[in-house]
């Protein structure tokens, strides 16, 4: 139990607290003037619309995912389920690569758009895309489990009463897993906000263009502009715990209604 | 043969599923996003590494400078997954077995470095230790270097890969109960006989499937050991920095090749998970990491 708490003191408190005192004396004033400069609001607008794009996109195609993986039986079934952590386990500068070399012009599906005159590494389109690949599971894996746990009378009665297929998805089904949905998204877009490894590469790293604000604190770093680092960071911690807290309350609120969730 | 006709057409109007053709295309929908998002990614990694033929990879590992990332790569794991599998251990065992005041703010705050960017897990190390801090100059002045170092790297690591273990523990050890310590206990056993008999053999399923994730998390972490490692080539470049560098040189073959090591344990890790989840899924509390 002491040792429990001593070791996280140490390597997570002690570490969060530098930053929060760093920040806290600045004052207020100072804190603004630094939070408002417009490279770094041009970085959280680029971080924070992609990330938005991205979750959304993965909300689409991860809900799909999670319903064929749950629903239907077909071979390579369980592969597919496992392919969905592949965004954990592989190391975000080996993903930042890789997406960089299918979609440069010469890469096998950037060479398809090239001729359309469309570009995607290099340019917000890459960001989204980076973002997309390591959002996915998060959607996946929030809305699977309860997907599962949602139980076939429900469905059975509503086919009963005479809804079509069409609206036992859409006013049944849907409803009793858009916590699920919700969680999911926050989180792959939390992921999406402070990712760093799999954009930088892919992104173009043009500042108010495709510049974010993880890589905008790294280049204030290799500046030793300290202050500006922790002010960028700061606002970044802040906009999450935001988020974490939606998820709890999203959380909460699905108990009590639904009386799952996790 | 007529009753599979029968069969064949009454799952075909079912009211609760879809038609077979609706299916169809559903499912070759989410493969053909799955294909180009995860795995198109995963076979250009092996593509790129081998395009220039074997001989090339081969020499591209056996580099001075890859050779030296491997080695502080493997040693960083080394130190920082241990540390974080005792912390898993007794964080979960302090959780499940006990009863204390907030406690269920403890569990959200061990989830904490999920929700922060790996840039940031490494900047707060910088303030800690850097130029201008407190501990940085103290240390220093007794000769340990701390960023731009070993040290630094492991911190930075142990922080992103903390949760790992931690959160796979919880909620396994949660459901157990401590009836069989108590029983343990009752007959006699000392606290480790208890924890070493009884609560190990318990958990060795989840603890393994925390480890597995927490040492690929710690191998592949790229965001917070660039802030912290200061980049020297040969002594603080773990293998995910070594590919970024060779990358930037316009070296991508050699870059390629050390990140197919990557993407090697990364396979590894998911045949190893999904096998554990296939066999041992009670034992192993399945939830999103």
């Amino acid at each position: 139990m002491g040792f429990t708490l001593a070791y996280f003191s140490l390597i997570i408190m002690l570490p969060l607290l530098a930053l929060a005192i760093r920040s806290a004396g600045l004052g207020p004033m100072g804190f603004w003037a630094a939070a408002t400069d417009p490279r770094v609001l041009g970085a959280l607008r680029v971080s924070f619309v992609t990330a938005l794009i991205a979750a959304a996109i993965n909300v689409v195609f991860g809900t799909l995912i999670a319903w064929v993986l749950v629903r239907y039986r077909f071979p390579g079934r369980r592969i597919f389920d496992a392919i969905i952590d592949l965004p954990f386990a592989l190391p975000t500068a080996v993903a930042g690569i890789a997406l960089t070399a299918i979609y440069a012009p010469n890469g096998v599906v950037g060479s398809l758009f090239a001729p359309l005159g469309w570009r995607i590494a290099y340019t917000p389109a890459g960001i989204v895309i980076a973002m997309v690949f390591i959002g996915l599971p998060f959607v996946v894996r929030t809305i699977q489990p309860i997907l599962e746990e949602v139980s076939h009378e429900v469905e059975e009665a509503s086919a009963t009463l005479g809804a079509s297929r069409f609206q036992t998805i859409t006013r049944v089904l849907l409803p009793s897993l858009t916590p699920a949905i919700l969680t999911g998204f926050a989180l792959a877009f939390a992921r999406g906000v402070g990712e760093y490894g799999s954009i930088i590469f892919i992104a173009g790293n043009i500042p108010f263009v495709s510049e974010i604000a993880p890589l905008l604190i790294y280049i204030r770093l290799q500046e030793f502009n300290y202050v500006g680092a922790t002010v960028i960071a700061t606002v970044m911690l802040l906009i999450s715990f935001a988020l974490l807290f939606a998820i709890n309350l999203i959380q909460a609120w699905s108990r009590r209604r639904y009386g799952y969730g996790h | 043969m007529a009753t599979k006709l029968t069969a064949r057409r009454r799952r075909k109007a079912s009211p609760t599923s879809e038609s077979p053709l609706v299916q169809g295309l559903l499912i070759a929908l989410s493969l053909l996003f799955m294909g180009v998002i995860l795995l198109l990614p995963l076979y250009a990694v092996f593509h790129e590494a081998l395009s220039k033929g074997i001989g090339s990879y081969f020499a591209a590992l056996l580099e001075p400078d890859a050779q030296s990332a491997i080695r502080l790569t493997l040693l960083v794991a080394a130190i920082a997954v241990p540390l974080n599998l005792i912390f898993g251990l007794a964080a979960s065992w302090a959780i499940a077995k006990f009863e204390f005041k907030g406690k269920a703010f403890l569990i959200t705050l061990i989830d904490l470095p999920f929700s922060v960017s790996p840039v940031i897990s490494g900047l707060v190390y910088v303030l800690l230790f850097g130029a201008g801090s407190v501990l940085g100059p103290f240390l220093k002045s007794y000769g340990i270097e701390v960023l731009f170092a070993l040290p630094g790297i492991v911190l930075a690591t142990i922080f992103v890969t903390f949760p790992f273990v931690a959160r796979e523990l919880i909620p396994l050890m949660q459901d157990q109960g401590s009836g069989d310590e108590e029983a343990a206990l009752s007959l006699g056993a000392n606290g480790w006989q208890t924890f070493f008999r009884v609560t190990l053999p318990n958990i060795k399923w989840g603890l393994l499937y925390g480890v597995l994730l927490c040492n690929a998390r710690a191998m592949g972490e790229f965001g917070a050991v660039a802030v912290v490692s200061g980049k020297i080539r040969g002594q603080t470049t773990t293998i995910p920095l070594q590919v970024e560098m060779l990358y930037n040189e316009y070296n991508a073959t050699a870059a390629f090749a050390l990140a197919s090591l990557l993407a090697l344990l990364a396979l590894v890790t998911l045949v190893l998970k999904s096998a554990l989840e296939w066999r041992f899924s009670a034992e192993i509390a399945a939830g999103n990491h």
